[in-house]
């Protein structure tokens, strides 16, 4: 009986992990089948589009290759230091009354709908930021990251920080349960050797989380590379190579292009966007590689031995 | 280096609970003294308050006097922090930092203390530490290796090799031995012997051969049954607790009859 029961553990178990590898599969099947006839076709082909305006389809979507990925590395770089230290102070630091709804607070975040995170960003933080633009532009403005503001600031900055918050609610989550289960034996060796606690949290908490964190910011770039609605609705939409942060009409995400173009497009059209997001497919996949392995290279010391 | 440890009507509270009642001790330097008693007593408790170890659980609280050569361990002013980089503290199961390499282990509290250290004087308190600690020889080929890769033993010595780094005045084990193999065991009774020239040595054992074997000093720690303080029933040299006990309940612990 039990035998049995053992049995049937391991077909459910097999067959779920199964399933996942064959969604996967379809879905990059289905991306490159469709995609086929804008990759094959001829540019001229291509060029009759009304939004075609590149020279071949790698001209066409480098740039938007670019704008994901500037928007979600802002985003990342503005959420994970966040993200972490509001794990730690939930973790760490916080009187446990006050720890447990902070972090139901923040896991609330994360079901706020990425359309309304769009109308926030668009109708409340635009204006809001505006003079923090403005007074970046004219005192930073020699350095070209933050040159040539103009209002409205529906620019690639505030659609990054709008990113930001969608995707710190996941970091903060999975960070925070990485860090409390960081091993009681290493935090007393820590303070039996006499380190104060923000001593104790890089000698014993960070070095056992950091493969913990660097997963959770993965998952968090995953959400922002794919994020549409919330850039949709804030961007002002352009297709340059451009470090101007702060000036509209600048860059465009791969998704975000795909929402805004689709209900128009018919034929090879709808071709070429399939084609823009299998390129975003490839992308997730590389970078989902390179954490992996970024994780990996130092396994022997990573604690789990 | 090695000094004194006057304790005087000792109480720890877990919030309101009463753990260990009126504890009143002299700890010698250049000496080990070895705790006793049957689980639960509360002598691994009383061990923890010697370097504050026990405040990192919430609610826990002493009553009572703590002197390091006289100074005050509880005093207002006194840093928790200050105490444990004074006073060393060796763990039941040995716990190098995993991420760390042997190197890296054995500087991690000196580190702390001071913040810079030169290449050369960094190596020299490596070697220091672990021929210190008996471990040199095994591992001075393959320092920059993780210090999980070693054995049970091993780490175990590379803990002490840790807690000496600093050059503390006391060390304090929480039953060291008790994860390890006897070859391990003996390896680290022997260096207790070593280490005792420079340091006080306090210890926590369930093994009453090896609190024979290695203490100077025997404390018998006891408790009434559940819910009741862990209570110090007597303390003398080790020869006398071992051959003519004052107390009853001392002589029927280490003769075998309970615990």
């Amino acid at each position: 009986m039990n035998l049995l029961a053992a049995r049937w553990f391991e077909f459910v178990a097999t067959g779920a992990g199964i399933i996942i590898l064959v969604i996967l599969a379809a879905v990059a099947a289905f991306l490159i089948w469709e995609a086929t006839p804008a990759l094959t076709a001829d540019i001229s082909e291509l060029q009759k589009i009304s939004w075609f305006n590149a020279d071949s389809f790698l001209a066409f979507v480098a740039p938007l290759i670019f704008g994901t990925l500037l928007a979600s590395l802002l985003a990342l770089l503005v959420a994970v230091p966040l993200a972490v230290s509001i794990a730690l102070f939930i973790s760490h630091y916080a009187p446990r009354k006050f720890a447990g709804p902070l972090g139901y607070v923040i896991d609330l975040l994360a079901a706020i709908p990425s359309v309304v995170y769009g109308l926030w960003g668009a109708l409340w933080l635009a204006p809001v930021i505006d003079p923090v633009f403005r007074w970046l532009t004219s005192f930073l403005g020699f350095i070209p990251l933050f040159a040539d503001y103009q209002p409205p600031a529906k620019n690639i900055m505030t659609a990054s920080l709008v990113l930001a918050v969608m995707i710190l609610p996941i970091i903060t989550a999975v960070s925070r349960e990485v860090f409390l289960q960081t091993p009681r034996l290493h935090e007393e060796a820590a303070l039996a050797l006499g380190a104060t606690r923000w001593e104790l949290v890089r000698m014993a908490v960070f070095p056992f989380g950091r493969s913990g964190v660097i997963s959770a910011a993965m998952l968090g770039l995953g959400r922002a590379l794919g994020e549409t609605m919330a850039v949709l609705m804030i961007l002002s939409p352009g297709t340059l190579f451009s470090f101007f942060l702060l000036k509209p009409g600048q860059h465009q995400t791969i998704a975000a292009n795909i929402a805004s173009k689709f209900p128009e497009a018919s034929g090879v059209s709808v071709s070429v966007l399939i084609a823009t997001g299998l390129a975003l497919f490839v992308i997730t996949l590389l970078v989902n590689m390179a954490a992996r392995w970024i994780v990996s290279r130092r396994s022997d010391f990573s604690g789990a031995n | 280096m090695s000094k004194r440890i006057d304790v005087d009507d000792l109480n720890v509270y877990y919030s309101d609970f009463l753990a260990v009642e009126g504890v009143s001790m002299n700890i010698e330097p250049k000496a080990i003294t070895a705790l006793i008693g049957p689980s639960g007593c509360g002598k691994s408790t009383f061990l923890r308050t010697l370097n504050r170890m026990h405040e990192v659980i919430p609610g826990a609280r002493v009553t009572g006097k703590a002197t390091l050569d006289g100074e005050d361990l509880y005093g207002p002013q006194v840093d928790p922090v200050a105490v444990r980089r004074h006073i060393g503290m060796v763990f039941q199961r040995p716990n190098p930092f995993p991420t760390m390499s042997i190197a890296d282990n054995v500087l991690a509290g000196v580190r702390l203390n001071s913040k810079r250290l030169s290449k050369s004087q960094a190596e020299e308190t490596v070697e220091t530490s672990l021929r210190g600690a008996n471990l040199w020889n095994e591992v001075k080929d393959r320092l920059d290796r993780p210090g999980s890769s070693l054995s049970g033993g091993q780490q175990q010595r590379l803990c002490i090799a840790r807690a000496i780094a600093v050059k503390p005045d006391v060390l304090l084990m929480d039953e060291p031995c008790s994860a390890l193999d006897p070859i391990s065991t003996l390896a680290i009774e022997d260096l207790m012997h070593e280490l005792k020239s420079d340091y006080t040595i306090v210890i926590v054992t369930h093994n009453m051969q090896q609190a024979a074997r290695v203490s100077d000093r025997t404390a018998f720690f006891n408790i009434a049954g559940t819910g009741k303080p862990g209570k110090l029933i007597e303390m003398d040299d080790t020869t006398v607790m071992f051959s003519s006990p004052r107390e009853k309940a001392t002589e029927d612990y280490i003769s075998g009859r309970f615990g």
